[in-house]
């Protein structure tokens, strides 16, 4: 038959296809690859010759001590971040889907702060904490101390994913039919049991989906850690996608940058899967 | 009382205190968007002296928004982010979909598999691996609007193709498309006239979600536009806050003209809105 020629298939393919995979190729697997190449050489961003150095920026980033520090800020930021996000998104989603009067109207509201850039949220967020803060609580701002910053970080954070969450939260809660958890109640369940031992081990996918989208957020924060804190003050709040910005567009050291963010990158897969793989075992079906 | 007339009460006192509590954190997540609300009708001085009186000593001013609008050049920048919203958007649906038709029509075929399998293991790659490279690559055709666009395509196509493969999958009978080459449809035809426009479910969701993420997107587009009369909102309020970041009456302005647009069409879009980001973010 005609259909399964081969050159008829290929035809098939790059009419259709053709397009969408050379720019999906162009932009993201030339790039990677080329990426790995850039991190074995010393290149300056400016110059045609991009010298070729072995895995001496690997050496270099290993002992390249703030960019160590950015990276475990990066991980204590996340840790926090990830489970206060996933506490309140989920607290949300239970109060929005009690058929309170008005619930389509609360969800809608949370979920405002995901319409706007996180550059955006963080010029509001640092006027919140460094003029109404200062003038409710009568102190100096939060932003200027070390530990504060970091706090600031991670409340805007919190605020700015709890309401998307929520929105997986709340399909999570439609999803389990009233009839299992009625049925618990009917053999004795107090309404705190059904949702410990039914509700919650039914949404188990809602949860890995939340744990997942805000672990692989958080870890590469840059938008509200510009415009917030811009890693001040004394770089104490710098986290590792800043750091890496920093250490190739501002102090031109492209192929040590790039080899950090290969670095961040492996980090992000290796805890993206472990993610998966712990959350795929155990699901439970209805 | 009757149990069931003490159970309705009780709900009901649950109810209204749930309520009340819902009230509380809603005050506390639109508080920012308020304050800015309230300080950009004050002089300079009335914010610095309390931000959080309603109105400043001075009384109302509107002189903000036409200073703010003239130094940020707002109008512009909001024609650039629409344009490279909107022809981004448009452009992700047509090629992704057609992508997508593609590798399920053919799942059996080596190169398809392929595609889809780099595709799926790509979205695990940060973007900061790749703006290194992306930038030493494509150097010479920065500053240019469609760089961006086709770039931002690019970055989406993974996720797209995706969400269209799981669509096209799961509610496209083949019998359909067969059906419209018996009556004489080529494939192309077959596409655009049957399959298409059954998608419509997927393609609000993957157009709302990415439209979302273009026009907010500050790290791509600051890396690709250097000119200032290309600069996107979020660049061009990065820029200003950098500028005339003493004159907080301005910035007010700014960053409310800055949020204003998307809140507008949130109020009119609000049900689509939401429905999208869910489903998006379910299926992904």
């Amino acid at each position: 038959m005609k259909q399964n020629k081969l050159s008829y298939k290929i035809q098939q393919y790059l009419m259709f296809a053709g397009p969408g995979t050379a720019l999906f190729l162009a932009v993201v697997i030339v790039p990677f690859i080329y990426g790995l190449y850039l991190t074995l050489t010393s290149w300056d961003g400016v110059s045609a010759t991009k010298p070729f150095v072995g895995f001496k920026n690997f050496v270099e980033a290993f002992s390249d001590g703030d960019y160590w520090a950015a990276m475990g800020r990066t991980v204590i930021y996340s840790i926090i971040a990830v489970v206060l996000i996933n506490i309140v998104s989920f607290a949300l989603a239970f109060l929005v889907t009690r058929g309170i009067k008005g619930q389509n109207f609360f969800r809608a509201g949370f979920f405002v702060p995901n319409l706007i850039g996180g550059i955006v949220l963080g010029y509001v967020w640092k006027f919140v904490f460094n003029r109404a803060f200062v003038a409710i609580f009568n102190s100096t701002s939060l932003l200027s101390t070390t530990n504060g910053a970091m706090f600031c970080l991670i409340m805007v954070s919190v605020w700015q994913y709890a309401g998307y969450m929520m929105l997986i939260y709340v399909a999570g809660f439609m999803s389990v039919s009233k009839d299992v958890e009625e049925a618990s109640r009917i053999d004795g369940c107090t309404s705190a049991q059904a949702m410990k031992n039914v509700t919650i081990p039914l949404m188990r996918s809602s949860f890995v989906q939340c744990i997942f989208l805000s672990i692989t957020r958080c870890f590469v924060v840059y938008d509200v850690n510009l415009s917030l804190t811009n890693g001040e003050p004394f770089k104490s709040s710098t986290m590792a996608a800043m750091h890496v910005y920093n250490q190739a567009f501002t102090f031109k050291n492209y192929g040590l940058g790039q080899s950090e963010a290969v670095i961040l990158f492996a980090v992000c897969a290796i805890v993206g899967v472990t993610q998966v793989l712990i959350g795929k075992r155990g699901e439970v079906e209805a | 009382m009757t149990d069931n007339a003490k159970a309705a009460r009780k709900k009901k006192i649950a109810h209204a205190i749930m309520w009340v509590v819902l009230l509380i954190l809603f005050i506390c997540f639109i508080f920012p968007f308020l304050l800015v609300l309230i300080n950009v009708f004050k002089t300079k001085g009335d914010i610095t002296a309390d931000p959080l009186a309603l109105i400043g000593a001075h009384g109302f001013t509107f002189n903000n928004f036409p200073e703010a609008i003239k130094k940020m050049n707002f109008l512009t920048v909001f024609g650039n982010s629409l344009i490279v919203t909107v022809s981004s958007t448009l452009l992700t649906i047509v090629l992704s979909s057609m992508t997508a038709f593609v590798i399920v029509r053919n799942q059996r075929w080596k190169l398809c598999t392929l595609i889809f399998s780099l595709m799926i293991a790509s979205m695990v790659i940060p973007f900061q691996v790749l703006m290194v490279p992306l930038v030493s690559v494509y150097g010479v055709v920065l500053n240019s609007r469609i760089t961006l666009i086709l770039m931002h395509v690019g970055f989406s196509m993974s996720m797209a193709v995706f969400m269209f493969h799981g669509a096209i999958k799961t509610n496209i009978p083949l019998e359909l498309e067969e059906a419209a080459t018996i009556d004489g449809c080529n494939r192309w035809k077959t596409y655009w006239k049957v399959v298409f426009p059954l998608l419509k479910p997927t393609i609000a969701t993957v157009g709302i979600i990415n439209a979302m993420a273009y026009w907010n997107d500050y790290l791509l587009p600051s890396l690709v536009l250097k000119k200032k009369d290309l600069y996107t909102i979020p660049i061009a309020t990065q820029a200003f806050y950098g500028t005339y970041s003493t004159d907080i009456g301005l910035i007010m302005a700014a960053l409310l003209l800055a949020m204003l647009p998307i809140l507008i069409l949130y109020v009119f879009l609000q049900r689509y809105i939401v429905e999208g980001v869910t489903s998006g973010a379910v299926k992904g």
